[in-house]
């Protein structure tokens, strides 16, 4: 896949990965498994992407005597998600159109 | 490899990067390890699944910004004594235009290599132009005047159109090398100003 694509869709996938309730690292990675591979270095640079640009917060808590840090999705971040639907809407509309030919075939 | 052998050599991989930067990355990469243990996985096991320490560092490396390490480079590790302000201060005539120089020299040969791409794509342009106007001026020579040298004209503003398609790639695979030389010596760059920190 174009690299510039998939950084974009990466993105979104780690926002519904936390979109319902807030996860921590190694489950993003599990609940995306199954749709898209991700290496834990990659997800860091995202992670650390997303919350700058205020998408995400970040909390440190407490688990069975050491720290994990949980992500929680922003206001931006829902509304990051809500773009992408109205893109891939877009992106769909022009899928069927270059794709129109193949079928006549 | 034990956790803490893998988050040990992570650590001294990632020597001369700024210590925030370093520290945070080394709590992400445990809390990944003590994840899949907690899962059933071996520490060996989980240890392996998260990648060589190696290509890690690397994407690391390569991650963080320029800035950010030559920020950290500069700072230095102890505090500077009085004499050595003094020294660093009378000395500054003489060191302070030695390091501009440098700069200027590394920094022109840089420039040097966009320079190269800017001339390409003027002779593109050039022919470009060429052979708009030649066509045109062609035409209108066949028209209202001399057909033979109206003729030749158009052929030759032909000619140009044809050699601007074959250097416009010329001009896109040179400017796309600079490009990736660019990233290349920004990338050993950064290695080098990490190696040095070993030392």
């Amino acid at each position: 896949m174009d690299g510039q694509l998939k950084r974009g869709l990466l993105d979104v996938c780690v926002l519904a990965a936390i979109k319902n309730e807030d996860s921590y690292g190694y489950k993003i990675i599990k609940d995306m498994k199954p749709y898209i591979e991700m290496s834990e270095s990659t997800l860091y640079t995202i992670l650390k992407r997303l919350e700058l640009a205020g998408m995400l917060t970040v909390r440190t808590s407490q688990h069975d005597g050491r720290l994990r840090k949980y992500y929680h999705i922003t206001k931006a971040g829902l509304g990051r998600i809500e773009d992408f639907k109205d893109e891939w809407r877009e992106v769909m509309s022009i899928y069927a159109f270059v794709t129109e030919g193949d079928i006549k075939k | 490899m034990k956790k803490s052998e893998f988050l040990q050599a992570l650590k001294n991989k990632l020597k001369g990067l700024p210590k925030q930067e370093v520290e945070e990355r080394i709590n992400f990469y445990s809390e990944m390890i003590d994840d899949r243990v907690e899962e059933g996985q071996s520490e060996e096991q989980a240890v392996l699944d998260i990648g060589s320490v190696d290509q890690i560092a690397a994407q690391i490396i390569a991650d963080i910004p320029f800035s950010k390490i030559a920020k950290e480079r500069v700072r230095p590790k102890r505090a500077l004594g009085v004499w050595e302000i003094i020294l660093l201060v009378v000395g500054s005539p003489i060191w302070l235009s030695l390091a501009v120089a440098a700069f200027a020299v590394i920094l022109s040969l840089y420039l040097v290599l966009w320079v190269i791409d800017i001339a390409l794509w003027s002779v593109f342009l050039s022919f470009a132009v060429c052979a708009v106007c030649g066509v045109i001026a062609g035409v209108f020579l066949v028209i209202f005047g001399n057909k033979a040298a109206g003729g030749a004209l158009c052929g030759s503003g032909f000619i140009c159109a044809g050699l601007t398609v074959l250097i416009f790639f010329g001009c896109k695979a040179v400017t796309v090398g600079s490009v990736m030389l660019t990233k290349k010596i920004a990338l050993s760059i950064k290695k080098s100003l990490i190696k040095k920190e070993k030392v």
